[in-house]
C-alpha cells in the first residue's frame, strides 16, 4: 500500500516537472501578449509593422519597427551565410576524416567556442574586427551589419556543427560502405550520399543556429552601430530588435506607449523564434521516419 | 544624475549609519511628481520646476525650495585629426539631424560625417535633443538623423571618436580624454567660441551646460538638512568629480 502511494507521488512529481517548462512558456507568452497588444490601442498595427521611423521618445513618438526587423534579418542572414558552409565542412571533417585524437581536439575546441561569453566576442568585434572592416572596405565606420554577422557566425557555429555531426553519425554505416564499394571516391560518397541522407538533420541544425543568432543581444548591440535605418547593404550600421529592447527597456516608463512598443517587439521576436523552432522540429521529425 | 545621488547617499550613510537614504531613478519629471505627492523627501532634477508643477505643489500646501548642487557640461568631440574645432549651436543641430553630411560643408576634409549618439534611455540624449537639435524648427520637431549610431555608453562614444577620423559625438565632459578633441561651441556666429572646461561651465559661458538641482517640499530640517549640508560641503562637492559632473563650488 505504502509502496503504491510512494510510486504514485514520484510519478506525479515527475509529470509536474515535465509540465513546468510548458506552463512557464505559456505564461511568458500571455504576459508578452498582454503588455505588447496594449500598444495597438493607440498605434495602428500598420504604423508599427510598416513604419520606417523609430523615434520612441519624440513628441509625437514614432514606433516604426520595420528597420529593426530588417536589421535583425540582415544580420542573421549574413551570419547564416557565413556560418553554414564552414560548419557543415567542419562537421564532415570531424565525423568522416579526422582520426582519433584530432577528432576529440576539434570537438572540444568547438565546444569551447560555445563557452565564450557573448560580451567577450562583442568586445573583440568592437576592438579588433570593426577597425579592420572599416579599413578593408574603406567605410566611414566599422560598426556595420557585416561585423555583427561575423561575430554571430562564430556563435552559431558550435550549434550547427554539433547537430550536423550527430545527423551524419546517424547515417547507417552500410550507406558509406555501399558507396565506396561501388567505386565512389570519398568526396563523392560524402557529397552524394552522406549529405543528402543527413539533410533533415542538417536543416534542423541550421534552423537552430538561426534561432540562436536572432535572439542574441549583447554582442550585436556592441558591434552593429544601432542606427535605425532600413539597411541597403551589409556594410551599413543597422539596429536589431534585441538591441532595441535591451537598450531602451531600462528607462521606458512602465505603462507608456514606449514600454508597450518594446513588448510588441518582443512578440515579433517570439513569433520568429517559435516558427524557426517549429520548422527545426518538423525536419528532425522527418529524419526519424 | 542617479549615479551622483547614489554616490552621495552611500558616502553619507557611512557617516550616518542610522539613516537610510533610498535613491530611485526614472527621470526628473518622475522625481518632482513623487516630491509633490509626498512619496520622497528630496527630488533631484536636471531641469527647473515648471510653473505647472510649482502651482500643483502650492495647491498641496508646499513651498518648494531649490538647490543647485552640481553642474553638467556636455562636450562635443571629434577625432584629434579633424580640423573642424569650432561650431555654432545651429551648425551642431544641422550636423546631428543629418542636414550636414560631409565635413567639407564645415570647412573640413572631404569625408562623410559619422554621427555618434547615446541610446534614447540616456538623459544626455534627451538633453542634447531638447537643447541643441531644437535650434532648427523649420518642419516639426528636430530629430537625430536615423543614420546616427546609437552607442550603449559614453565610453563607447569616446572609443569610436578616438579611432574614427570622421566621427562626431557628445558626452558628459567627465569623459574628455587626450584621444578625443573637444569642439568649441558658440551660441550664434556672433558669440565667442567657448571650450568645455570646469571654469566655463561654472561661469555659464559654455552653451551646452545645465545645472543639476535638488528640490525639497519646504525648508529642510533634521536628516534632510544634514544630507543637503553634506552635498554642499567640500567633501560632497569632491564626490561630484568622481562621477564626471562639475562641482558648483
Amino acid at each position: 500500500m505504502w509502496q503504491r502511494w510512494r510510486e504514485r507521488f514520484i510519478e506525479k512529481t515527475i509529470a509536474a516537472s515535465g509540465m513546468f517548462s510548458i506552463i512557464v512558456v505559456i505564461l511568458i507568452f500571455l504576459f508578452l501578449l498582454k503588455e505588447g497588444l496594449a500598444l495597438f490601442r493607440t498605434v495602428p498595427m500598420t504604423d508599427f509593422l510598416g513604419g520606417d521611423r523609430w523615434y520612441p521618445i519624440s513628441e509625437p513618438p514614432r514606433f516604426g519597427v520595420l528597420p529593426l526587423i530588417l536589421g535583425s534579418c540582415v544580420v542573421t542572414l549574413g551570419a547564416i551565410v557565413l556560418a553554414v558552409p564552414v560548419s557543415i565542412a567542419s562537421a564532415l571533417f570531424i565525423s568522416e576524416i579526422a582520426a582519433g585524437w584530432a577528432k576529440d581536439a576539434l570537438k572540444t575546441g568547438i565546444e569551447l567556442l560555445a563557452a565564450i561569453p557573448s560580451v567577450v566576442l562583442g568586445f573583440l568585434g568592437m576592438a579588433v574586427l570593426a577597425p579592420w572592416i572599416k579599413y578593408l572596405f574603406q567605410l566611414p565606420t566599422g560598426l556595420t551589419a557585416l561585423t555583427g554577422s561575423i561575430i554571430l557566425a562564430l556563435m552559431a557555429m558550435p550549434t550547427i556543427v554539433s547537430i550536423t555531426e550527430d545527423a551524419l553519425a546517424a547515417v547507417p554505416r552500410g550507406y558509406r560502405e555501399a558507396a565506396l564499394a561501388l567505386g565512389a571516391t570519398r568526396w563523392q560518397m560524402m557529397s552524394r550520399v552522406l549529405l543528402p541522407a543527413a539533410r533533415p538533420g542538417i536543416l534542423a541544425a541550421v534552423m537552430l543556429g538561426i534561432g540562436r543568432v536572432i535572439g542574441e543581444t549583447m554582442a550585436v548591440m556592441m558591434v552593429t552601430g544601432n542606427a535605425a535605418v532600413i539597411p541597403r547593404s551589409v556594410l551599413q550600421p543597422v539596429r536589431t530588435m534585441t538591441a532595441t529592447i535591451a537598450a531602451e527597456m531600462g528607462e521606458a516608463v512602465r505603462g507608456s506607449d514606449h514600454y508597450f512598443a518594446l513588448f510588441a517587439i518582443g512578440i515579433v521576436l517570439f513569433a520568429i523564434s517559435f516558427l524557426l523552432n517549429a520548422a527545426a522540429d518538423l525536419f528532425l521529425h522527418q529524419e526519424r521516419h | 544624475m542617479v549615479n551622483l545621488c547614489q554616490a552621495w547617499a552611500e558616502a553619507w550613510m557611512v557617516q550616518h549609519p542610522k539613516v537610510n537614504v533610498a535613491v530611485t531613478g526614472g527621470g526628473s519629471g518622475a522625481g518632482l511628481a513623487a516630491l509633490i505627492s509626498g512619496t520622497c523627501d528630496l527630488a533631484a532634477s536636471s531641469r527647473t520646476m515648471s510653473q505647472k508643477e510649482i502651482a500643483l505643489a502650492r495647491a498641496h500646501g508646499q513651498e518648494p525650495q531649490e538647490w543647485k548642487v552640481a553642474l553638467d557640461g556636455i562636450a562635443v568631440v571629434v577625432h584629434p585629426s579633424n580640423s573642424v574645432r569650432q561650431l555654432t549651436i545651429e551648425q551642431l543641430a544641422h550636423l546631428f539631424s543629418g542636414k550636414i553630411r560631409n565635413w567639407k560643408e564645415l570647412g573640413g576634409e572631404h569625408a562623410q560625417v559619422v554621427l555618434l549618439s547615446r541610446e534614447v534611455n540616456s538623459g544626455t540624449h534627451v538633453y542634447f535633443k531638447e537643447h541643441v537639435l531644437s535650434a532648427i524648427k523649420d518642419n516639426g520637431p528636430a530629430e537625430f538623423a536615423p543614420e546616427a549610431l546609437l552607442l550603449p555608453s559614453s565610453q563607447a562614444i569616446a572609443d569610436e571618436a578616438a579611432s574614427n577620423s570622421a566621427a562626431v559625438g557628445y558626452y558628459g565632459m567627465g569623459y574628455l580624454n587626450p584621444k578625443n578633441a573637444a569642439v568649441a561651441i558658440a551660441k550664434t556666429p556672433a558669440d565667442p567660441y567657448i571650450s568645455p572646461t570646469e571654469e566655463t561651465v561654472r561661469s555659464g559661458a559654455y552653451p551646452i551646460s545645465r545645472p543639476l538641482l535638488f528640490y525639497s517640499r519646504s525648508a529642510p530640517h533634521g536628516a534632510i538638512k544634514a544630507f543637503l549640508d553634506f552635498v554642499m560641503s567640500p567633501e560632497g562637492q569632491e564626490i561630484i568629480r568622481t562621477v564626471d559632473f562639475v562641482p558648483v563650488r
